[in-house]
């Protein structure tokens, strides 16, 4: 216990709802979303594995600087 | 007791206006009297018949295993689609017919209050549902209060959460529900949500049992349903039919045009189902492979002088300003859909553009929304795309077909009300 072993993967998630299109994640996570021609992200919807550090980080980045705090990352035990 | 192979089931004794407490329990025999049973409803294989078609036993479960003393059964009489008429006919045939299922899905979960919603738009529907519940608080249902509530008539206000979260006193605007299953809760009181005639079968299945409900439909989609048929018939009729019989027979009891060119199955989120499969068993399993659907029990027929192009975009349009305009891709995404039918219907010069635009942006769209709406105007174009693709391809080319420049339309597709003007609470 205490060490979270990096197994499995996540998924970086958004609230439709609470989402108003600032479109800081597409910039802040490159890898993971992409905006559609109204500024609202597509967000890649397999699970990236916890031990692609540079694309946990982004998508820590991206939940972070969310100013409508729409997102949020969640663990995916099954993958891999 | 209704003959088992009969129907109809749920609209039996239908007379010119609902009946009374005392006339329903005189034909259709008291409620039994013993603890209401989740077996019995499992071994029915009842599915909802609100569009979802998910098992009703599942979901009351589901609700039963929740702790809470105050646990609600929500019927849902919105019948936001506008093709739909089965719960209004249903209700003004016999509401303590709901009522009864209600009051027994209420007794499974242990749910004391039924919170029966109908939408405030239609007066005669709410005057037939305060007359039935007031009979109820005089000669039934102790222990279990009804009351009625009526929310604004929106396309999306019939959606679950939108209608819990308008209960729990917010605006009639769907939820965003990540994980599923997601209990719903008004306060912190679990909450049951049953299409009415999803309600009015169960009480026929606590009264006569799960091998009788079984006696009509296929083993997978057992018992009967109410299809709205509009469009091309001599008069819009709701029927009762046996799941599991060919669209062919409901056209013919429908009097509906005999050679149509599609079907529109399920409601405006539904499907166009092309004529060639009219004689496909109308159950969900059977349809499912067509890309169609049982949905809401709407048929819609589509004659062969009339444009499938037009028709789309109609519904699209006005899909479109129904949306609640909460997510992005459903606010902005539909009216652009609506956008790239109309100029496909109509000879502009961008119509070539506009068909391939049209499945990027279905594609892009698709599961992006916080409910199912976006969803349901995707699967309609879509299926547009496949059933008409050689209708679509005239039009792509600049020739629109002579029914597109008509003003004669099958769907009766509401007007389309100013966005300032809509209510959500």
């Amino acid at each position: 216990m205490g060490v979270r072993r990096r197994v499995g993967g996540f998924v970086l998630l958004v609230n439709p709802i609470l989402c108003d299109g600032f479109g800081h994640c597409a910039e802040l996570a490159p890898d993971l979303v992409h905006v559609d021609e109204w500024g609202y992200p597509i967000i890649t919807t397999e699970p990236v594995a916890l031990s692609n550090l540079a694309a946990l980080e982004s998508a820590r980045y991206a939940v972070r600087g969310c100013p409508r705090q729409a997102l949020r990352i969640e663990r995916v035990h099954d993958a891999q | 007791m209704i003959a088992p192979e009969s129907v109809p089931r749920v609209l039996r004794h239908a007379a010119g206006r609902p009946l009374t407490l005392a006339q329903h329990e005189e034909s259709f025999g008291p409620l039994a009297p013993g603890a209401p049973s989740l077996e019995l409803l499992e071994s029915s294989g009842l599915t909802g018949r609100g569009g979802a078609a998910f098992p009703t036993a599942r979901k009351a479960r589901l609700i039963r295993e929740q702790r809470g003393h105050n646990k609600f059964v929500v019927v849902n009489a919105m019948e936001g689609e506008p093709a739909a008429h089965k719960d209004r006919t249903l209700i003004s045939a016999n509401p303590h017919l709901v009522l009864d299922g209600a009051q027994y899905l209420a007794g499974i979960v242990g749910a004391r209050h039924v919170a029966v919603c109908v939408s405030r738009d239609d007066p005669i529907m709410v005057n037939h549902l305060q007359r039935a519940v007031h009979e109820r608080d005089r000669h039934g249902a102790r222990g279990i209060s009804f009351e009625l509530h009526t929310p604004p008539w929106r396309y999306v206000a019939g959606e679950e959460s939108a209608l819990v979260h308008w209960l729990d006193d917010n605006e009639s605007l769907p939820q965003y529900r990540p994980r599923r299953p997601h209990i719903l809760r008004i306060g912190h009181a679990p909450v049951l949500v049953d299409n009415a005639e999803t309600c009015a079968h169960v009480g026929l299945i606590a009264r006569y049992g799960a091998d009788w409900f079984r006696r009509l439909g296929t083993p997978t989609s057992p018992g009967s349903a109410l299809v709205s048929v509009s469009g091309a018939v001599a008069r819009p009729t709701v029927l009762e039919v046996p799941l599991g019989v060919p669209v062919r027979s409901i056209l013919e009891r429908a009097g509906a045009d005999p050679d149509p060119q599609a079907l529109l199955m399920g409601g405006y989120g539904g499907a166009w189902l092309d004529a060639r499969h009219l004689d496909v068993p109308y159950s969900e399993d059977a349809l499912a492979p067509l890309g169609s659907s049982v949905g809401a029990g709407v048929i819609i027929v589509l004659p062969r002088a009339g444009c499938g192009v037009v028709e789309t975009q109609r519904i699209a349009r006005w899909m479109a300003n129904e949306s609640a305009r909460q997510c992005g891709p459903c606010a902005f995404g539909l009216p652009a859909i609506a956008e790239d039918l109309a100029r496909l219907a109509v000879d502009t010069p961008g119509a070539r553009a506009a068909y391939d635009r049209l499945i990027d942006r279905c594609g892009a769209i698709e599961g992006r929304g916080a409910c199912r709406h976006p969803d349901g105007v995707v699967r309609l174009v879509r299926s547009a795309l496949r059933v008409f693709a050689a209708h679509i391809e005239d039009h792509a080319r600049g020739v629109p077909c002579p029914a597109s420049r008509s003003t004669r339309h099958y769907s009766a597709v509401p007007s389309l009300e100013r966005e300032e003007e809509l209510i959500w609470e």
